[in-house]
């Protein structure tokens, strides 16, 4: 199986959602000139990423009519994209979707809300509660959204539940100057999603986003890692950028043949560690 | 290792990519101007390095003829500072005009003619920046900041004066990066080589006045500030923990001059508190 994807790396406004509709349409008409079959937009792709309390404006559900349009387009072209989800307990989600052939294939709610630093999600939004794999016509994959990568036991969890490639859209701002260009943020997302490729076996398809938003700059830099570590497609930093690479899916079992990593995985000794540690952690005082 | 030679050290964690950070800061300035509806940007030019940085960076974001300098000196501004400001005006090609503050502040100071060199120098920078946003209402541009981190940080600067403006492209940067970001857009040597000065009055120096370099400063509020260092780690590293103190201590002290005013608090939603939108709400 191969699969021909796209990283769109756009610049959303802030919580103008049809503008940002009009920016994903364009998007997904270049991507499919350039014969991609799945198309990845950006964390907050149709909102933008520091709403505040902009957050309950921009909110909605499934059957909002900008989410159904975006539905109909992936008639022709699988494609997630990121939005405030209104969910059906009321509550408002950073979620990405999934949508192939005119349906909802999948719903990733962010899970690590980053409440940190210069992030403040947690204020706003609730969080999500759920890591699963799901299967798409070109193979088995698992979202995770931005500061998601960065708690392990996440990636683990997909790759164990068997994802072929992870989905990671990211807002990430730009900060840590150093001597060499390279802003530590960028350091510390290309070191990750390395790590995760080669060591989890597993494509890492990172969309990151670019532009400003009250002065804060995000950095672009959307990358195709393949499960040897390798990139396959690399964007500019700090530009608007579409990028492509085709996977070869059936090359995994190579890889993991090489690399049988995750076939010696000790899944129930893990599991069972974990309990113990859990089980002993109330046992003692402070 | 001897402390001047740790100091140098340390520094280079103050080294910047400058090509870099030219690209984030031209891109910050055309994006944030352009997209709340303007085009035209404004500033005040000293003829200190601030000053040039800025007007080189906007003259690269959106053009020199979007770009106006106004140099508003007084009657004890230094000769050096105009025939410096020009040569920023040569080289980006911007546009520019003198209008001298000596008949307002003058005809202020009248009613009080003992007033100190601060009260002076505020007023002076107040007067400025009247200046600046009355251009910016006439031309439709907003007024770009010149205040680097070093100085917001220290306080060293006029509220409601020079550290006005509508948006700052060098305020996270130390006092030495915007030196390097400076010699690599080539800005004029006389600029880069003369001490920093505000230039109140004749002969004034930041250094001599602040009693410490901007080397220094730089990198005690790069340990302090950036990287969440503690005073005893400051002193380890070989800073003297007088200068630490005063560091720190000017710091906390001009923090109201970094803040919004204080609102009263008394409804459900107050301003600041808790209405929350970012300033590029819908843009």
């Amino acid at each position: 199986m191969k699969l021909n994807v796209a990283l769109a790396q756009i610049k959303p406004t802030l919580g103008n959602l049809n503008k940002n509709l009009d920016i994903h349409l364009e998007q997904i008409a270049a991507a499919q000139k350039k014969k991609a079959q799945l198309i990845l937009f950006p964390e907050l792709s149709l909102t933008g990423y520091f709403l505040r309390d902009q957050v309950t404006d921009v909110a909605l559900t499934l059957k909002d009519k900008i989410i159904q349009r975006l539905a109909r387009e992936s008639k022709k072209i699988s494609i997630a994209f990121g939005f405030v989800e209104q969910g059906n307990d009321a509550h408002l989600y950073n979620s990405t979707a999934y949508f192939e052939k005119g349906k909802l294939k999948h719903i990733h709610r962010k899970i690590y809300l980053p409440t940190y630093g210069l992030f403040d999600e947690q204020r706003y939004l609730a969080q999500g509660d759920r890591m699963r794999a799901f299967d798409t016509q070109f193979g088995r994959s698992s979202v995770l959204i931005c500061e998601d990568m960065w708690h392990p036991m996440l990636p683990y969890t997909a790759v164990l539940d068997k994802a072929s490639f992870l989905i990671v859209p990211s807002s990430s701002p730009g900060r840590g100057l150093s001597k060499e260009g390279k802003l530590q943020s960028s350091q510390t997302w290309e070191q990750l999603n390395r790590f995760y490729a080669q060591f989890y076996t597993v494509f890492v398809l990172y969309v990151n986003r670019v532009g400003f938003e009250d002065g804060v700059h995000f950095w672009g830099g959307s990358e195709i890692i393949d499960p040897t570590g390798k990139v396959l497609a690399k964007a500019k930093e700090n530009k608007t950028d579409l990028i492509t690479a085709t996977l070869s899916l059936n090359s995994l079992t190579r890889i993991r043949t090489q690399n049988p990593l995750l076939r010696d995985e000790k899944f129930e000794l893990t599991l069972r560690e974990l309990q113990r540690v859990q089980n002993e952690q109330f046992k003692k005082p402070f | 290792m001897s402390k001047t030679n740790n100091l140098k050290n340390l520094s280079d964690l103050l080294t910047i990519d400058a090509k870099y950070v030219e690209q984030i800061l031209v891109d910050f300035i055309r994006e944030e101007v352009t997209k709340v509806g303007f085009s035209k940007v404004v500033l005040g030019l000293s003829g200190g390095i601030d000053s040039a940085l800025v007007a080189v960076l906007a003259a690269k974001a959106l053009g020199p003829k979007n770009v106006t300098g106004i140099l508003m000196p007084y009657a004890t501004s230094s000769k050096e500072s105009i025939s410096d400001a020009k040569q920023v005006i040569d080289k980006t090609g911007m546009q520019s005009f003198v209008l001298e503050i000596t008949p307002m502040i003058n005809a202020y100071f009248k009613h009080f003619p003992r007033a100190s060199s601060l009260r002076r120098g505020n007023k002076m920078a107040r007067e400025r920046m009247t200046i600046l946003y009355d251009y910016s209402a006439k031309e439709n541009a907003l007024v770009l900041g010149t205040s680097n981190k070093t100085e917001l940080l220290l306080g060293y600067g006029t509220q409601f004066g020079d550290m006005a403006s509508a948006i700052n492209p060098i305020g996270d940067l130390y006092k030495g990066q915007v030196r390097q970001l400076s010699q690599h857009l080539k800005v004029p040597a006389s600029i880069l080589d003369k001490p920093p000065s505000a230039d109140l009055w004749l002969g004034q120096s930041d250094e001599q006045e602040l009693g410490f370099t901007y080397d220094e400063a730089d990198l005690i509020l790069y340990h302090l500030v950036d990287e969440r260092q503690t005073r005893e780690e400051l002193i380890e590293l070989g800073f003297e923990a007088e200068r630490i103190d005063q560091i720190q201590r000017k710091v906390q002290l001009s923090q109201y001059k970094r803040r919004l005013p204080l609102i009263a608090k008394l409804s459900l939603r107050t301003i600041g508190r808790d209405f929350r939108y970012a300033r590029d709400w819908g843009k």
